[in-house]
C-alpha cells in the first residue's frame, strides 16, 4: 500500500530515528557500562526522547542549548554523531569533549550545544548569560536550556528566571519533569508540584505539556523558541515525562517506587506511541523496522569506533585549562612547584 | 617596572586615587572594545557601592551599565555565559564576601570551561571586587578570600596595591582570555599615587613588583598588607638600621615564584604577609615554594603573618588586635633579625 505522507509526519519519522537512536544507544552504554568501559555518572534518559528529541530539532541552526548532565540523547539529538558521543563515554581523544567531558559534559560548540552541565541548575545563569549576549550582539536566535525536576528549588532556578523575565531575554526553560529527582518524588520535594506554575511569579509564560506526545512537544517547543526569538520573551515549558531506568546506572530505581509503576509508564512510551501515531498515518511499520535497525548498526558502528579510538595523550593533560598566551604568564611560577607539577602541567601545554 | 610601553617615550603621568585609576581602566577598555560591558549590583544609577563606576551609566549607557538586582549567583552566571558568546562582562561584586553565595559559578563553572570545551569556548570574564577589613565592618564583611579562588586551576587571581597598578592590571585582566578575579581592597580605594596615562599602557599578569628593595629580609606580600608593610620597612630602617625588601605578588594566580626566590636567595629571610588568616592561606603556599625552591639561602624558617584566625569582632581595639597590623609586623621582623 502506498499513501502520500504529509511532511509533517516525515519529519515525525525522521524524528522517531532519532528517538530510537537514543534508545538503543543509551541501552548499549549500561551494557558497556557494566563492562567497565564507560566510568564516572552514566545518566541515562529511556523513557524521555519524545521531548528530547522534540527540544533539540526544535532550534534553529544558530540557537544555543545548555542542558543539565542528563545529556545523551540532546546531543544526539542536536546532531553530535554516536561516535562522538560513545567515544566521549569511553573516555577516549575524538569524543565530543576530546576525553574531558564523559557522560555528564557532552558539548559541541560547533552545534550551539554549550554543554551537559553537572551541577543542579548550574546551567541556569549561564543560559540567561547566553541568552543576554545574543541581545547584546543584536542576534536573532534563542536558547533553550534544559533542566530536570530537581533544579526548580534551587536558587540559581529563581535568579535565573527573574534575570530572564527582568531584562526579557530569548531563553526557554525546559523543565523535564520525570517525576524524580533522584529518588524524591516531585510531590515529595516541591511545594508547588505544578512547576510550570512557578513562571508566574516571574510573570512569565508557562506551561505543561505531556512529553512523551511528540506531536505536542513539538509544537509547544517550536512555538515557544518562535516567540523568543521574535518577541524577546522567556518563557517556562514544563514536559511531562519519565525516567524508566534509575538515577543513573549505579541506581537500580526500586527503591522509592514500584515495578508496577514503571510498568505502567511504559504503557505511555513515547516510541510506542510515536511508531502507533506514524502508522495510523500511514506509514509502513518495515519504514520504522529499518529505522531501528538503522540505528542499532550505527550504535553497534559508534561502539566499534570508541573501542578504537585512541585514549588522550597525558601529554597534553593542561590542554586548554588556560588560554593561548598563558604559558608565559605561568612561566615564572615553577620554583617551589608541588612534585609532578613541571611534568604533567607546565609541560603539558598550559596555556600554550 | 610597573608597566610596560610600545614606545620609549617617557609615559605621561597623572596622580589620582585607586578608585580613579580603576575607573580610568574601565573607562579606556569600554572605549577600546565595544564587547566590554559593566553589570553588578548598584554600578549604574548608584554610581557604585564605592563608586568605583561613577560616571559611566552617563557615558556608556544601561547596556554597557547593567545594575543587577542583589542575585550573585544569577549574574555572575550570566556574565559566564556571556563571556562564552565572546563578550567581556567586568561584574562587580560589592565586597568579597558576597562572592560566596556565586562560588559554585566562579569554581564549578567559570574555571571548568577552558579545559572541557579544550579551547572551544573560552571564558573572558572580570569578576571586580573588593576584599579587606579595618572599617568595623565585623565578621561577615572583613574577610580576604583570596586564597579560595586562587586554589583553583582555571582561574587567574590579581590584587593591585597601588593606583599604577590597579589601572594597568585591571585593562590585562579585561583583555585576558580566562576568567580572572580582580580583588580590590577598601582601604586603598583613596590612596594616591601616579599612573600612567597611556591608554596602552598594562601591566602584565604574572609579574611581582620589588616594593622596595632591601638586604637583610624579605617580605613577600599582596594588596594592603603591601602598604603595611612599606610602612614598617621605612620604620625599621630608621629605627634599627634593618634593609627590608618588600616583593609586592600582584598577582596570585599566576603566581611570580622567580621574584620571590631571588629575593629571598638575597636577603636568606623571607616574612609572608596576609590580610586573611593564614593556615591555608596564601602564606602557607608561599612558605611551602620557598623553602623548596631557597632551602639553602635560607638562614631562618619562613614565618607567616596574618589575621588573627577568629571571625573579626566590631570593637575597635580588638579589630586592631586582630588584624596583621604594623606593630605586629614590626614585631615579626625586629624577632627574625635579632
Amino acid at each position: 500500500m502506498t499513501v502520500a505522507i504529509p511532511a509533517a509526519q516525515r519529519m515525525d519519522v525522521e524524528r522517531y530515528g532519532v528517538m530510537t537512536l537514543i534508545r538503543q544507544l543509551e541501552t548499549e552504554a549500561e551494557r558497556q557500562y557494566k563492562l567497565a568501559r564507560i566510568g564516572g555518572y552514566c545518566h541515562l534518559s529511556s523513557g524521555q526522547e519524545a521531548i528530547t528529541v522534540a527540544a533539540a530539532q526544535a532550534l534553529q541552526h544558530e540557537d544555543l542549548l545548555v542542558t543539565g548532565y542528563r545529556c545523551h540523547g540532546f546531543a544526539l539529538a542536536r546532531g553530535v554523531s554516536p561516535e562522538a558521543v560513545m567515544a566521549e563515554l569511553f573516555g577516549r581523544s575524538s569524543g565530543c569533549a576530546h576525553g574531558r567531558g564523559g557522560s555528564m559534559h557532552l558539548l559541541d560548540a560547533s552545534r550551539g550545544f554549550y554543554g551537559g552541565w553537572g551541577i543542579v541548575a548550574g546551567q541556569l545563569p549561564i543560559a540567561t548569560g547566553l541568552a543576554l549576549a545574543l541581545v547584546r550582539q543584536g542576534r536573532p536566535q534563542a536558547v533553550l536550556c534544559e533542566l530536570g525536576d530537581g533544579a526548580v528549588n534551587m536558587g540559581a532556578w529563581h535568579e535565573s528566571l527573574n534575570l530572564a523575565a527582568l531584562w526579557q531575554l530569548p531563553v526557554v526553560f525546559l523543565v523535564i519533569n520525570n517525576e524524580y529527582g533522584m529518588g524524591t518524588s516531585v510531590e515529595r520535594a516541591s511545594a508547588e508540584p505544578e512547576l510550570w506554575r512557578r513562571a508566574e511569579s516571574y510573570r512569565m509564560h508557562g506551561e505543561r505539556v505531556d512529553g512523551n506526545d511528540l506531536e505536542a512537544a513539538v509544537e509547544a517547543c517550536e512555538r515557544l523558541l518562535t516567540r523568543a526569538r521574535d518577541e524577546r520573551k522567556p518563557a517556562v515549558l514544563e514536559a511531562l515525562t519519565y525516567r524508566y531506568r534509575g538515577h543513573s546506572v549505579a541506581d537500580a530505581g526500586t527503591a522509592y517506587r514500584t515495578k508496577d509503576e514503571v510498568a505502567a509508564h511504559q504503557t505511555q512510551d513515547p516510541l510506542v506511541r510515536t511508531r502507533a501515531r506514524l502508522i495510523e498515518s500511514g506509514v509502513a511499520a518495515s519504514e520504522l523496522e529499518a529505522l531501528d535497525r538503522e540505528a542499532a548498526e550505527r550504535v553497534a558502528a559508534a561502539v566499534a569506533f570508541a573501542e578504537a579510538d585512541p585514549e588522550p595523550d597525558v601529554s597534553e593533560l593542561a590542554a586548554g585549562v588556560y588560554a593561548p598566551g598563558s604559558a608565559d604568564q605561568f612561566e615564572r611560577m615553577r620554583p617551589g612547584s608541588p612534585l609532578g607539577e613541571l611534568d604533567l602541567v607546565f609541560e603539558g601545554g598550559l596555556g600554550e | 617596572m610597573t608597566a610596560t610601553a610600545p614606545h620609549a617615550q617617557p609615559l605621561a603621568v597623572e596622580v589620582m586615587t585607586y578608585r580613579e585609576a580603576l575607573r580610568l581602566a574601565l573607562r579606556e577598555e569600554m572605549q577600546r572594545d565595544p564587547r566590554v560591558f559593566v553589570m553588578g549590583e548598584e554600578v549604574g544609577v548608584f554610581d557604585g557601592a564605592y563608586k568605583v563606576t561613577a560616571g559611566l551609566l552617563e557615558e556608556f549607557g544601561p547596556d554597557r551599565v547593567r545594575d543587577t538586582p542583589i542575585s550573585e549567583e544569577g549574574f555572575v552566571g550570566a556574565g559566564v555565559g556571556a563571556a562564552m558568546l565572546g563578550e567581556r562582562p567586568v561584574v562587580e561584586i560589592m565586597t568579597l564576601n558576597f562572592l560566596l553565595v556565586a562560588m559554585d559559578q566562579v569554581v564549578n563553572h567559570a574555571a571548568k570551561i577552558g579545559a572541557m570545551f579544550g579551547g572551544q569556548v573560552r571564558c573572558p570574564m572580570v569578576i571586580r571586587t573588593p576584599n579587606g577589613a579595618g572599617n568595623q565592618l565585623t565578621a561577615q564583611h572583613s574577610q580576604s578570600f583570596d586564597q579560595y579562588f586562587a586554589h583553583v586551576p582555571g582561574l587567574k587571581v590579581v590584587a593591585p596595591s597601588n593606583p599604577a597598578d590597579a589601572k594597568g592590571l585591571l585593562k590585562a585582566a579585561i583583555r585576558d582570555d580566562d576568567p580572572v578575579l580582580f580583588i580590590e581592597n577598601l582601604r586603598i580605594y583613596t590612596e594616591k599615587g601616579p599612573v600612567p596615562l597611556d591608554s596602552e599602557s598594562v601591566v602584565p599578569l604574572g609579574r611581582a613588583r620589588i616594593a622596595r628593595s632591601g638586604s637583610d629580609l624579605t617580605i613577600v606580600t599582596h594588596s594592603y598588607a603591601t602598604v603595611r608593610a612599606l610602612h614598617v620597612a621605612e620604620r625599621l630602617a630608621e629605627s634599627h638600621g634593618f634593609n627590608v625588601e618588600v616583593v609586592d605578588l600582584r598577582s596570585l594566580r599566576p603566581l611570580d615564584m622567580e621574584t620571590v626566590a631571588a629575593s629571598v636567595a638575597k636577603t636568606n629571610h623571607a616574612l609572608c604577609i596576609e590580610e586573611g588568616w593564614p593556615t591555608y592561606g596564601v602564606t602557607a603556599e608561599l612558605a611551602a615554594r620557598i623553602q623548596h625552591a631557597c632551602f639553602d639561602d635560607l638562614d631562618a624558617p619562613v614565618e607567616r603573618l596574618g589575621m588573627a584566625e577568629v571571625p573579626l569582632p566590631y570593637s575597635k581595639p580588638l579589630e586592631t588586635a586582630a588584624l596583621p597590623n604594623e606593630d605586629r609586623i614590626e614585631q615579626a621582623i625586629v624577632g627574625m633579625l635579632s
